[in-house]
């Protein structure tokens, strides 16, 4: 068997709820682990590096990843995610409001 | 002295200024409380009130918090609630003032005290402070101040609960503030109460972390809530929270009987990451609370007990918020229909800019978005949805520019495209948009020492 069918494609909206928020030109979002078992899985596989990859072309910043453990969760810095952010920015999303969601669209390649 | 309260019950009343004008009066009708909690200030919100100030002096704090003590004045009054709200903007005492005619009004001279807190407006002071050498580097962008002073409209330093903590210690029902932290707020009514010191720092970072919790009204309690969103009860008449605090730092979120919404640990946990920085590092005038520590539990239906928060050594910097001048945006819509709605707005929009270069305008920014099919998920909607079946797309298109002309210009160009552009387009009821004035956020650290809370406290 190859190591792909060994594999499969989880939805993180399947493991994880998430809220987000600005700061400036940064939008913050804390990813929760739906259950905690679910928490080791998150920071094994969602890491900053995933995340930026992720929103690649929407964020011109690097991304930073915090540790909660105590409420199984990670929050996310995604540096200049807003246009500018607050009153500066065009978008419709200026305060990063829905960057929550957009992340749970990530999907992880996890064992069977 | 009094005894202590053996608990104290904290209820939020709004989440920022145009929050729902019924939470405060249910709050205080709905069951027992000691105090209503009102944050009405965001970051800009400073500069829309220093300009309605620079119009009128009397001017320049949360209007709608004079109607609302109206309503609320001869409950509070007969149920010995206090208030803390940073209603205040850049003008405490014209806010306050304004609160004692109605309380008058309302024939409850001699029933009320009203304490005010000032001090944190910076912006008559900002010259002598970068003359000392305090250059109030943009944290973001490390830029001196000096670059954009001309441009400066306000310019406030974040006060933290201590300042609210002495107007209640003076007798004050109602405290209104100016630049007090949202957290501050809430921190002050248990500091005062339960008589915290100073330097106890875990317990300030505890009623710091039930200050975050409840500061945005609803959204801890069931509002904006994305845990089994669909099931959470009546939203319709959601319950604001309300922090029910122990003197040992422990509390529990709760709401009223009764009401909507739901009060669960997801719930909790998403307001508690929401504008998170660094967790071990939530920095406050009053402490750094440190959320990695915060242990939550379900202890009955719509009720969270939040124990063992550590907190560290206040910082000897106040964060100061500024807000300065710095151009001009404009944001047009149109909606186009199916068949082809997407490819029908992505003609137009290459139309329209194609436009604006032949017009020779110059932006900083130009920003289409196509509500429907990527406004909020970009290039990850994109890539997903059934863009050639779409039955409607509104296209979106923003321009910013430091020039108001170029601004204006593009405002004229949208509705032209409803005629002499692609077909099966509607939606330009609303008409031409308007050039808006951008004032944006500059945040800076300032010495402590720097900034003198004021605390006055008058009878009605």
């Amino acid at each position: 068997m190859k190591k792909a069918d060994r594999r499969r494609r989880v939805p993180l909206l399947e493991l994880a709820h998430a809220r987000s928020g600005d700061k400036g030109d940064t939008a913050n979002v804390g990813l929760i682990a739906l259950k905690p078992e679910y928490y080791p899985i998150l920071v094994k596989h969602v890491t900053a590096a995933r995340v930026a990859r992720h929103f690649k072309g929407m964020i011109s910043g690097p991304v930073e990843r915090y540790e909660l453990p105590n409420l199984h969760a990670l929050n996310f810095l995604l540096h200049g995610a807003l246009d500018g952010g607050g009153t500066i920015s065009l978008k419709t999303d200026a305060q990063g409001k829905v960057f929550s969601t957009a992340l749970l669209r990530l999907e992880l390649e996890l064992p069977k | 002295m009094k005894p202590r309260p053996a608990t104290v019950r904290i209820a939020a009343g709004q989440g920022f200024w145009g929050d729902w004008l019924e939470a405060p009066y249910r709050q205080v009708t709905g069951g027992p409380v000691d105090y209503l909690m009102m944050d009405y200030l965001a970051e800009v919100t400073m500069s829309i009130l220093q300009k309605q100030k620079s119009r009128d002096p009397s001017l320049g704090y949360a209007k709608d918090f004079i109607p609302l003590m109206e309503r609320i004045l001869p409950i509070v009054a007969q149920r010995r609630i206090k208030i803390t709200a940073n209603a205040g903007g850049v003008n405490p005492r014209g806010c306050a003032q304004a609160v004692a005619e109605i309380a008058r009004r309302l024939r409850l001279k001699g029933k009320l005290r009203i304490g005010v807190v000032t001090g944190d407006d910076l912006l008559g002071r900002l010259d002598g402070l970068l003359a000392r050498g305090h250059e109030l580097r943009n944290l973001d962008t490390d830029r001196r101040l000096s670059d954009v002073r001309d441009r400066v409209v306000s310019a406030n330093a974040y006060l933290g609960a201590w300042p609210v903590v002495e107007a209640l210690g003076r007798g004050a029902d109602v405290v209104v503030t100016g630049r007090v932290t949202d957290t501050g707020l809430t921190l002050a009514p248990m500091i005062h109460a339960f008589g915290w010191r100073p330097d106890a720092w875990d317990l300030l970072a505890a009623g710091t972390v039930a200050g975050h919790t409840i500061e945005c009204g609803a959204q801890c309690s069931g509002g904006n809530c994305l845990v089994d969103w669909e099931r959470i009860p009546d939203l319709a008449h959601v319950g604001y929270p309300i922090v029910d605090a122990a003197p040992d730092g422990t509390f529990e979120i709760t709401k009223h009987p009764g009401t909507g919404g739901r009060i669960s640990v997801a719930g909790v946990k998403e307001q508690l990451v929401y504008e998170m920085g660094n967790p071990a590092e939530y920095i406050t005038p009053d402490c750094i609370a440190d959320f990695t520590t915060i242990r939550l539990e379900q202890k009955g239906k719509d009720r969270v007990r939040v124990s063992g928060v550590k907190g560290r050594p206040a910082t000897d910097k106040l964060k100061v918020s500024i807000g300065y001048f710095y151009g001009y945006k404009a944001v047009g819509t149109l909606v186009y229909a199916w068949p082809d709605a997407y490819k029908k707005a992505q003609a137009a929009d290459r139309i329209l800019r194609q436009r604006l270069v032949d017009l020779g305008l110059k932006f900083e920014s130009v920003l289409t978005e196509f509500v429907g099919a990527d406004a909020t998920h970009g290039p990850l909607a994109r890539a997903n949805a059934p863009l050639d079946h779409l039955p409607e797309v509104q296209l979106r298109i923003g321009v910013r520019s430091p020039d108001r002309a170029a601004v204006e210009r593009f405002t004229r160009e949208i509705a032209p495209l409803i005629l002499n552009g692609p077909p099966s387009v509607t939606g330009f009821a609303a008409g031409r948009p308007k050039p808006e004035e951008i004032v944006a956020y500059w945040p800076a650290l300032l010495d402590k020492g720097m900034v003198e809370p004021c605390v006055e406290v008058v009878d009605v």
